[in-house]
């Protein structure tokens, strides 16, 4: 039984490719499209590692990596940022609020897969 | 000779129309400035001179002498030595956009409305009577005719010919005095209309006066000489009854709902005012300089019981000077008619505005937005009025039979409409006064004319018993209506107007001085008693808690889109913002409520204001304002005030310059982010797919094409992106070469709808394509590239059930106005601010990059044009507004 990841990205050809890859690999994934509600989603499925992308419909991934982190029971999932804007400022705000590791799209298919190991295996 | 005579009337009547059909074309056009001259104004003015004036004149002259000449005295006392008076009444008329004498007293006293339904209840009751008289002239010269003629009528007798001459009033007065909703527009129709009466009523006289000085008495020295020797040289002077007839008169010219309304409400230009003064008493001098000789022609001609109030129309028709008298006729029926006409107008705006109105608010639930078109309430409650009103007057003669009865009701129907004289001129000359004082001496002044003077005039056991004539109410002598508190052997006339003035204006003025006026009357008053001196109305309104956009729905329907949206658009401008959405300053609110007082009146506008604002309020600044000592203050203030708007809107455009200029460079990083994103994310998935593709073998044959597919889809997305991209760059920066052609507007949206229909949505069009065929210069394809968006938007962002998008074309002024108007549940607030601005989706439901309305604003200033979002329409509405060639 492999570990569980949630993809939380409002893109649906970008879902496509990462739940690909993944359970390839042997994750089992879920997937969830809305910022305002991800965090109870979270909560429902109490994955391994969630991925979140920044830019979602409701709340912006910032604010919903900040919520989780707030959030007893919870805190302590591993988390990998995405974002398309590829910004310096982006990356240090994404560290200030706790997440994981931060990786800018586009990014080739073995670093993600590289990524999520190592955080659930680190 | 009968059947020649309706014929020249009907003829005469269908001419009054056409010239009224002329009048509102032309006006409508802008054009024909003689419409707003003060020749036109003056000669409506003489709706004064009715059909009572026009034969009663001669009639009275032939009984009592000159004492008709009271009668015209007194108006040309009001015009030339109370200029001043007539003048602040115009001034405050058109300062607070007055409607009626009835929104005038309500409107100084705190807007209420109850004052306003009392004045307009004495308005009806004092006026009925004298329409019925109106009715009764026409009758009573028709029948004239019959009797001279010999003919039988085969199918007009004089009570149909009432009916009939009720029946056009009522339907002329309909189609031109109901045209637009505000009461304070002008009807140009119907000013013209009287004003051509007016010409025809004096020639009339002036003509039958040639013919009897100088071929019947034969020349200006004989007629003297017959004069010398006629009954009427006996001098009596009853001078209580003159004076009595000459306040009247002069009560009754201002305060007269029809001749307020010629006078205040149908003004163009105060300076008109000016020229009425000398040309008015002219005017009424020609009328009454051959009234004398036509009476003693008359008692000279028929015996003593033929009635004098027919000398001018059986004068003629016993010489046998028939075309002399149907000018006569004509000239008395244009006299009665346009009185009619104008008191009907005067009277349903009262009733609509004062009566149906707020009855219908009451009813109408606490949201006004909510309800239906209040235009059409209005317009219909004002056509009903005017059909009530004409009715009433009907059968009134019906009813009364005329006669004796009915003829002396002119004068006891401006004694009835006198009692508003106190209110109404202690409202514009003294401050202290207020509505329970104004209240209680209206109706004061009202139940006492009524008791002496109303009820007594029908007669014995009509109304009042012959028990209460005689020996007073309940059997109290000092309780009789013609001998009140005991003082007996007054004239009728007289004894009544006299008690009823002067308790009517004790009880003003007693009870304003017990009572307080609350604050908005305070201010009111100021306005009213100041309005020379205040040029910047007191603000009774608070900082807005509306929301525009619920003033925006209420104000379209009551005063219509265009022009409400238009009022907005202003005032926003006026504020340095863009759109249709101005902030609900204090002053906006204050001249919003004018503006819709203009169309319901000034309590019923209030009411509204504050069902949507909540309550209003007068702060400390406005009560200082209205203080007496406070006047230098005062002065001071209101130029400081001046200087603090002055600064609170520059203060306000530099807001939103900085913001704009902050919004510029954040813009700039946005926009890269925003470019970055949506390479990227395209970039992403084909990157992801194209290794997928790569690296996998096993890969089954429908997955590998799906995910080509991907690809594919995303490489399009990109492209049409950087299309984007350069094309908006390209607008921005001016390079653009645009093709001006011309080009039919029907056909560009044709090509437009053509090139939508590859579009997945089952959106449907509906098109106007007559209103469509219009010829403009523009740039075909960038003007439909425009058109293509709005409807590509329309199909992906409205949510109704069945998507339905309305294209509807209208030629204004300034070019061609194109709504694309959907049925969805429209953009939201917050969200119509960014629409127009690049990468600003209102949703994230779609696909596309959120370029396309940035393109089109782009592209409409380019064409010299404009695209905005209106609020407050239901669904969402673009509004692109094409120039009809090119600057």
């Amino acid at each position: 039984m492999g570990k569980s990841v949630l993809l939380i990205e409002d893109e649906p050809n970008i879902i496509e490719a990462i739940s690909y890859i993944l359970s390839k690999d042997g994750w089992r994934v879920a997937s969830h499209s809305n910022g305002a509600t991800a965090l109870d989603e979270i909560s429902r499925r109490a994955p391994d590692v969630v991925i979140l992308d920044v830019m979602l419909p409701g709340k912006t991934g910032f604010e919903v990596l900040r919520d989780l982190r707030n959030e007893d029971g919870l805190a302590h999932i591993p988390v990998l940022m995405l974002t398309a804007r590829g910004q310096t400022k982006d990356r240090e705000l994404a560290e200030k609020v706790g997440a994981t590791h931060f990786m800018t799209k586009p990014f080739s298919n073995s670093e993600v897969l590289d990524k999520v190991r190592a955080m659930v295996g680190g | 000779m009968i059947n020649t005579l309706v014929v020249v009337s009907l003829a005469y009547v269908a001419a009054l129309f056409l010239i009224a059909f002329y009048a509102e074309r032309l006006a409508a056009r802008g054009k024909g400035a003689w419409l707003r001259s003060p020749l036109v104004y003056t000669l409506s003015l003489s709706i004064y001179c009715t059909g009572w004036t026009f034969y009663g004149a001669v009639g009275s002259a032939a009984r009592g002498g000159l004492e008709y000449l009271a009668i015209y005295l007194g108006p040309t006392l009001v015009l030339v030595g109370w200029w001043w008076i007539l003048r602040k009444i115009v001034r405050i008329g058109r300062a607070q956009r007055i409607t009626s004498i009835a929104d005038m007293i309500s409107s100084r006293y705190g807007k209420s409305n109850s004052i306003a339904v009392v004045v307009t209840i004495m308005a009806v009751v004092g006026v009925t009577p004298y329409i019925a008289l109106q009715l009764q002239s026409v009758s009573l010269s028709f029948n004239t005719f019959l009797q001279f003629s010999g003919e039988e009528p085969r199918y007009l007798d004089s009570q149909s010919t009432a009916f009939w001459v009720a029946v056009g009033l009522a339907i002329f007065t309909i189609i031109f005095g109901t045209r637009n909703l505000d009461a304070n527009e002008r009807h140009h129709g119907v000013v013209t209309a009287i004003a051509v009466e007016a010409v025809v009523k004096l020639a009339a006289l002036v003509t039958l006066g040639i013919y009897v000085v100088w071929v019947l008495f034969g020349g200006v020295s004989e007629t003297m000489a017959a004069i010398d020797q006629s009954a009427i040289n006996v001098w009596q002077f009853d001078g209580a009854r003159w004076t009595s007839i000459m306040f009247l008169s002069a009560a009754a010219f201002i305060a007269l709902p029809r001749m307020f309304q010629v006078m205040v409400v149908e003004n163009e230009d105060e300076s008109h005012l000016f020229t009425a003064s000398w040309a008015f008493p002219i005017y009424v001098l020609l009328v009454s300089l051959f009234v004398v000789p036509i009476a003693i022609t008359g008692l000279e001609k028929f015996p003593s019981d033929a009635n004098p109030d027919l000398f001018v129309l059986t004068v003629p028709l016993s010489e046998g000077r028939n075309g002399l008298a149907m000018f006569a006729f004509i000239g008395g029926f244009s006299a009665a008619t346009s009185m009619v006409i104008v008191a009907a107008i005067a009277l349903s705006t009262m009733l609509s505005n004062h009566v149906v109105m707020p009855i219908w608010l009451a009813f109408s639930d606490n949201r006004v937005s909510v309800a239906g078109d209040v235009r059409q309430i209005v317009l219909f409650a004002r056509r009903l009025s005017i059909g009530g009103v004409v009715t009433l007057g009907y059968f009134y003669l019906k009813i009364s039979g005329g006669g004796a009865a009915l003829a002396s009701i002119g004068l006891i129907s401006f004694a009835g409409v006198a009692q508003l004289l106190p209110a109404m001129m202690g409202g514009i000359v003294w401050r202290a006064a207020n509505r329970f004082g104004a209240l209680a001496g209206l109706l004061t002044g009202f139940t006492i004319w009524a008791y002496t003077l109303f009820l007594p005039s029908f007669g014995p056991d009509a109304i009042l018993s012959s028990s209460i004539l005689n020996e007073g109410l309940f059997g109290l002598q000092w309780l009789r209506p013609y001998a009140l508190f005991g003082i007996s052997g007054m004239d009728n006339l007289v004894h009544s107007l006299f008690w009823s003035i002067s308790l009517n204006l004790l009880v003003f003025v007693v009870v304003s001085l017990l009572t307080f006026p609350n604050p908005l009357e305070r201010l009111q008053g100021a306005q009213f008693v100041n309005v020379f001196d205040h040029t910047v109305g007191a603000s009774t309104w608070t900082k807005g808690r509306a929301e525009t956009e619920d003033l925006l729905i209420m104000c379209q329907r009551i005063i219509g889109p265009q022009e409400a949206q238009e009022l907005f658009k202003q005032e926003a401008g006026r504020q340095g913002k863009i759109g249709y959405l101005p902030d609900t300053t204090p002053e906006f609110l204050q001249t919003l409520e004018r503006e819709l007082a203009g169309s319901v009146g000034a309590a019923t506008s209030h009411a509204m204001i504050a069902q949507i604002v909540g309550r209003s309020s007068v702060s400390v600044d406005d009560l200082m304002r209205v203080a007496d000592e406070a006047a230098q203050i005062m002065e001071y203030s209101s130029q400081l005030e001046a200087k603090t708007e002055e600064q609170a809107r520059t203060a306000r455009q530099l807001t939103e310059a900085n913001l704009k200029l902050t919004a510029i460079s954040e813009q700039k990083d946005a926009f890269l982010s925003k470019v970055s994103h949506e390479l990227r994310t395209p970039m992403t998935s084909i990157r992801a797919f194209s290794e997928i593709l790569g690296e996998t073998e096993d890969l089954a044959d429908d997955q590998r094409s799906k995910y080509a597919g991907i690809i594919h889809g995303e490489t399009i997305r990109l492209t049409r992106l950087l299309d984007d991209l350069l094309d908006l760059s390209v607008l921005e920066n001016g390079e653009v070469k645009l093709s001006y052609s011309r080009c039919n507007l029907g056909a560009i949206i044709d090509q437009a709808v053509a090139a939508t229909n590859f579009v997945d949505s089952h959106l449907a069009l509906r098109r106007d394509k007559p209103s469509e065929d219009i010829w403009v210069v523009t740039d075909q394809d960038r003007l439909s590239q425009v058109i293509i968006n709005l409807i590509t938007n329309a199909a992906k962002y409205c949510d109704n059930r069945s998507p339905l998008l309305k294209i509807s074309v209208r030629r204004s002024d300034k070019g061609v106005q194109i709504d694309f108007v959907d049925n969805g549940s429209g953009v939201s607030r917050e969200n119509q601010d960014v629409i127009f601005e690049k990468f600003s989706r209102a949703t994230d439901r779609s696909s596309g990059a959120g370029l396309g309305l940035a393109i089109c604003r782009e592209i409409m200033s380019k064409l010299g044009g404009s695209i905005n979002y209106v609020p407050a329409q239901g669904g969402a509405v673009f509004r692109v507004l094409v120039p009809l060639s090119q600057n």
